[in-house]
């Protein structure tokens, strides 16, 4: 499986993933001999098999329903990169 | 009293709780021991030495109060991914570099309830994506035993630092051999819990199906005792399961005496060092002697399909897991842009190390349309078929045993610029997170001066089994007492 650097450039693009000129070309590389290794998977007869999310066989849990206190929003905000008052501040994003 | 370093959780438990030594006074002579030794070995990314001293003055005053668990003032150092609050935990990224948690992980909460004594935060493979520590964003750890070599990964600062008595236990975490791969290249005991057994909540995620957390610790009857601290249900974490938690210390003793044991051939692999044979052969024989039924020719042909099914399972998980780092609510940010696209792609740019970026393309790529059936799909199903060859094989062996790596540890830059041979080093590991069930790595000789793992591999929920097996063997032979030469 060999990729592209358009396939590459737009991998980033769905991952959000800024990438450079020069990491456009190093992972080309490695992703395609990484997939080459993964083509043994086809080999595998998983005909009429289902697949497995997990591996211990827990469903639907639930809870009851309580109400408890939450985080303070002040140790919550504490990391914040930029606040305004209590929100958390970014750029614009319609312009 | 000398070399308190030294003492293991049981050692040191008995003589706090005869009064013997103080926990302040066992805590000084640890902090001590690391650092003298952390310089060289760099398995920690910030010693709390005065969380530490408050910690063990409140764990004598609880001991004097007459309440001493085995954990009661015994320090410890947690992987730098399991959230501590107040306390920066930075998952070995730049992304988490200033990143201070507002809350505890379970087993944080857990631990505090019986005073325990935090002395550092371990070095990781930055978001526990590694396998020797080398892609930690801030220094590389290295193996006691030498130092030119790697500890294992990605818990390798957590494996370096029991090995080095820089502490008397820690805690990791595994996903496809993280906490057994170093244990076996540092020469400590290392155990991945069943899957749902200890509970994730504050655990930095990275593939939500395979992590587990885990101790690593001097030996086998220490791993006992902090399994009994941290297992158990969790309603955070809805994969835990509502078992009762036994008393894993209870059956260490009861020996092996007709215990079925199965050698799956499929993981003496190509390529696996002769030494790290031998050291397995000798170990397979000594099991015999101790009682054990061993049937050397037990097959799961599907073994050849878990490194492929892993780095599908994995990093499509990761892909989806790491997009919380966008910029917005902590962690790295790069504002120096007006554009909102522009400031999360930089920040995920220039806040992720390059392995991480390599399997969030991976995983994004085998989660993408048109492509998601043949690589994500497949993967899922060949993880039935994984899970199924575990299964049947329990049906005739109560535990599975092999060499936890092919080789021992490896010279720190071998491997780091292909990321092929590097995965390589969790052959052996990898499948027994795909199938969720529980292994441990013991101490099983040397091979030029540098520790061998032997793996037990057991079905869902056997701790105790492969506890008592672990037991069994490391009473047995000399490797678990013996320490690196570092001072």
């Amino acid at each position: 499986m060999k990729l592209t650097d358009e396939e590459i450039r737009h991998i980033a693009l769905l991952a959000r993933l800024g990438i450079s000129d020069a990491e456009v070309e190093k992972f080309r590389e490695q992703l395609s001999i990484i997939l080459e290794n993964m083509d043994i998977l086809q080999q595998a007869d998983t005909g009429g098999l289902a697949p497995t999310a997990q591996s211990v066989a827990l469903e639907n849990i639930y809870r009851p329903d309580e109400t408890a206190p939450s985080l303070a929003a002040e140790d919550v905000l504490a990391n914040a990169p930029a606040r305004e008052d209590n929100s958390f501040k970014v750029n614009a994003v319609l312009e | 009293m000398n070399n308190l370093h030294r003492l293991t959780i049981h050692e040191a438990h008995g003589l706090l709780r005869d009064k013997k030594i103080s926990s302040v006074e066992l805590t000084r002579a640890v902090l001590k021991n690391l650092e003298a030794v952390d310089s060289k070995v760099r398995a920690c990314l910030r010693i709390t030495a005065d969380t530490a001293l408050a910690n063990a003055a409140a764990a004598d005053k609880a001991i004097a109060g007459g309440s001493a668990d085995p954990l009661t003032g015994i320090p410890l150092i947690l992987k730098d991914n399991m959230c501590t609050r107040g306390i920066t935990t930075t998952c070995g990224s730049k992304m988490l570099e200033n990143f201070v948690p507002p809350y505890d992980a379970h087993v944080v909460e857990k631990l505090k309830a019986v005073n325990p004594v935090l002395l550092a935060k371990a070095n990781m493979d930055e978001f526990a994506m590694g396998s020797s520590t080398e892609n930690s964003a801030f220094f590389t750890t290295h193996n006691p035993w030498n130092l030119d070599c790697v500890p294992g990964g990605s818990s390798g600062g957590s494996a370096a630092s029991v090995a080095a008595d820089e502490t008397i236990y820690a805690l990791g975490s595994d996903t496809g051999g993280s906490i057994r791969q170093p244990a076996g290249f540092c020469g400590v005991v290392g155990l991945k819990p069943t899957y749902g057994r200890v509970s994730r909540f504050g655990l930095v995620a990275f593939a939500s199906s395979l992590d587990q957390i885990g101790p690593l610790t001097k030996d086998v009857t220490d791993c006992a005792i902090v399994l009994n601290a941290i297992a158990g249900h969790d309603k955070r974490d809805s994969t835990t399961v509502p078992l009762e938690v036994p008393d894993y210390t209870k059956e260490l003793k009861s020996g092996i005496k007709g215990l079925r044991v199965g050698v799956p051939h499929e993981y003496l692999v190509e390529g696996m060092q002769p030494g790290v044979q031998q050291a397995f052969e000798a170990a397979i024989i000594q099991l015999e002697k101790l009682g054990a039924k061993v049937d050397r020719n037990v097959s799961l042909p599907n073994t050849k399909y878990g490194l492929a099914a892993y780095y599908i399972l994995a990093p499509s998980e990761a892909s989806a897991n790491l997009a919380r780092y966008d910029g917005v609510k902590y962690g790295y940010s790069y504002r120096d842009t007006t554009n909102m696209w522009e400031s999360m792609e930089k920040t995920r740019q220039f806040g992720f190390g390059a392995e991480v970026k390599r399997r969030i393309m991976l995983g994004t790529y085998a989660l993408s349309a048109g492509y998601y059936d043949a690589y994500y799909l497949k993967a899922q199903k060949v993880r039935t078929l994984i899970r199924q060859d575990f299964d049947s094989a329990f049906e005739s062996y109560d535990v599975l045993v092999t060499p936890t790596s092919p080789t021992v540890a490896f010279k720190i830059g071998e491997k780091a610029d292909d990321p092929v041979q590097m995965y390589l080093s969790d052959v052996c590991t990898l499948p027994i997170n795909i199938a969720g069930v529980p292994g441990i790595s013991i101490p099983a000789g040397f091979v030029d001066g540098l520790p061998v793992g032997l793996q037990f591999i057991g079905r869902h929920f056997s701790e105790e089994t492969l506890l008592r097996t672990a037991y069994a063997y490391e009473q047995a032979t000399p490797w678990h007492a013996m320490k690196p030469a570092l001072t």
